[in-house]
């Protein structure tokens, strides 16, 4: 725009000057805010790789610094963490299953305009978003269930999250048209023919989206699993990383007199620190790896979310 | 079909429907089925909280003991700490966490450079799919008095090394900064959705009348935007006495229990770790309670002064 010489383009040009300024430190603060953003995450990443000596004493800055696996090497030697792997994916996957098999159903049920059980079933779910029975009296229920302690005690009581629902009812609102559906009609395609035969294949994207939500939320869930799972074997992913993290479970509890002993305690100590800086990698793996191939899947999401349905 | 509907008729008209959509409320069925189990149940479970709960009873043969559990807690030392622990948590995080998300959409939406926003889209939307368990490891081990960059690179411009976890001065700040670097990105997608509905016709309009990029901002972005954030604006302040366990109970540790004791955190270790399961469930009762009533008032607020309303 700046080409044309007429005053007109002078007083854009003039005008514009505000606009630079404004355009600059929108530059700068953006940028800071990548930076902010991303430094803590390159810096997990490149402590994971780095000597464990040169971590803890706080060389690790921008690149890391000699090249090694070990902590990697530790993380795979642990038991635990790689039962909490498989245990957490089983979780995952059974668990992803049951709320495709709740959700898709309920929220294409509750699209369609004329049907006469919209408006109990919508007030049946919108009560449980804002009233509760609390921790307890739902941790007696799954006790009278016998559900301690098993995977279902995970999986059952969240089958169905109504913000999900309630994305999933919109996609299938706008997406599978009142027409299409009555030229089935006529001929002759029931209602449960025409969900799965021609509702669910023109919705993969709404499919991978609740897979996405779900499965996320599955793997990174910790809370119902301290609640209800006290047998080591079956801790998920999370609560071992708790107590590898956080608890500091691994942490040595000998006191070393000798010089040498403590100086290989501290070595011990060291690697273990490196170690954590892995285990966070692996963990976060599954989430992101998928993540840069399946963001748009994300934001559309919250945009359909967002629509009022 | 033209008179008046009696109720033999309308009754008549119902199970023709029901009969219609008998497969639809059959897709239904499992759903209901789950959520009544898991969620209503405990709902009629909740009278544990007026009775005195006995295992061996059962809920409803366990004596009842009315407002006994609710007495306790408003009398206990816990009732003031906890209450005053979760609302500043709640208020401080929303006075913090709202607006910026906000900003930031607004930056990104004037933003020219297309690719670069992608990649700072991306880079900020990451951090919210880090698992809580693994977001506190990551606060601990950073701000550890021995291994924590953050106190080698205090110490490399001369400050002395602190123990960030243990002061429990600090401990609010950590909690609610810490959730501003993981979910800013995120909850900005739906500003920026909201943004790029606006037809570019309005910032044409006002350009042409000589706007600077900032009054587009001020006039158009912000007020456009409004309905967007009043909403948001209304869901949080329904939950404001629920803080989520998580985070406040992987950060909690003996040295800042006095800060980080918070509704949640104490409702489950009264419950699970005392097993005083009457005088948790109390407790938990007590904030569903005031949750809804907040919401309720905020909601009205909302709707007389701006007509935005959740219903």
């Amino acid at each position: 725009m700046s080409k044309e010489n007429t005053a007109v383009t002078k007083k854009k040009i003039k005008r514009c000057k505000e606009d630079v300024v404004f355009d600059a430190a929108c530059f700068i603060i953006l940028t800071l805010v990548l930076f902010v953003v991303a430094y803590p995450l390159y810096w997990v990443i490149i402590s994971s790789i780095s000597a464990p000596s040169a971590v803890s004493s706080g060389k690790v800055l921008l690149h890391p610094i000699g090249f090694t696996l070990k902590g990697y090497a530790e993380v795979f030697k642990n038991d635990q963490v790689m039962r909490g792997f498989l245990n957490s994916l089983i979780i995952t996957f059974c668990g992803v299953m049951v709320n495709l098999i709740v959700t898709l159903p309920t929220s294409y049920a509750l699209s369609r305009s004329n049907f006469s059980g919209k408006k109990p079933i919508t007030i049946f779910y919108l009560i449980t978003m804002f009233f509760g029975g609390g921790l307890i009296p739902t941790y007696l229920v799954i006790q009278r269930l016998q559900m301690l302690n098993t995977i279902w005690a995970l999986i059952l009581p969240g089958c169905l999250s109504v913000y999900n629902m309630i994305v999933a009812r919109t996609f299938f609102k706008s997406n599978i048209s009142e027409e299409l559906y009555e030229a089935a009609e006529i001929d002759g395609c029931t209602q449960a023919r025409f969900f799965f035969q021609i509702a669910l294949p023109l919705s993969k994207a709404i499919i991978a989206i609740l897979v996405l939500y779900y499965g996320v939320g599955h793997w990174n869930s910790y809370f119902s699993a301290l609640v209800y799972i006290s047998d080591k074997a079956k801790y998920p992913l999370q609560l071992v990383l708790r107590n590898i993290l956080i608890t500091n479970q691994t942490a040595l509890s000998q006191t070393a007199t000798t010089a040498a002993a403590r100086a290989a305690l501290q070595e011990k100590q060291q690697l273990i620190d490196v170690m954590k800086y892995s285990l966070i990698i692996i963990s976060s793996i599954p989430v992101l790896v998928m993540y840069p191939l399946v963001q748009k899947h994300f934001v559309k999401g919250v945009m359909i979310g967002s629509m009022k349905g | 079909m033209k008179e008046k509907p009696t109720k033999a008729k309308k009754k008549g008209r119902t199970i023709r429907a029901f009969k219609r959509d008998i497969s639809l409320w059959l897709f239904c069925v499992p759903g209901v089925i789950l959520t009544f189990i898991f969620s209503y149940i405990p709902m009629y479970g909740v009278q544990i909280a007026f009775r005195r709960f006995n295992a061996t009873a059962g809920i409803t043969k366990s004596p009842w003991v009315g407002m006994y559990y609710f007495e306790r807690f408003f009398n206990s030392p816990y009732f003031a700490s906890t209450i005053k622990n979760t609302l500043i948590l709640s208020l401080y995080g929303l006075v913090v966490s709202f607006p910026i998300p906000i900003i930031l959409a607004l930056m990104l939406n004037s933003f020219r450079h297309k690719r670069y926003r992608k990649v700072i889209q991306t880079v900020t939307y990451a951090p919210n799919f880090i698992s809580t368990v693994v977001m506190c490891g990551m606060i601990i081990l950073f701000l550890s008095p021995s291994v924590g960059v953050i106190n080698h690179v205090l110490e490399a411009i001369g400050i002395p090394a602190v123990n960030f976890m243990a002061k429990k001065a600090y401990w609010r700040h950590i909690y609610v900064w810490t959730g501003v670097w993981q979910s800013t990105g995120w909850s900005s997608v739906i500003y920026f959705a909201a943004l790029a509905g606006i037809s570019p016709e309005l910032h044409e309009a006002a350009k042409v009348d000589g706007a600077t990029k900032l009054q587009l901002i001020r006039h158009i972005d912000l007020p456009l935007i409004m309905p967007t954030a009043t909403i948001l604006l209304i869901m949080n302040c329904g939950s404001i006495l629920s803080v989520g366990f998580e985070k406040a109970f992987l950060l909690q540790n003996n040295l800042n229990a006095s800060v980080s004791e918070i509704i949640s955190t104490y409702v489950y270790k009264v419950g699970l770790i005392n097993n005083d399961m009457s005088y948790s469930s109390a407790i938990g009762l007590f904030n569903t309670i005031v949750n809804m009533v907040m919401l309720i008032i905020v909601n009205t607020i909302s709707d007389k002064l701006s007509g935005n309303s959740l219903w």
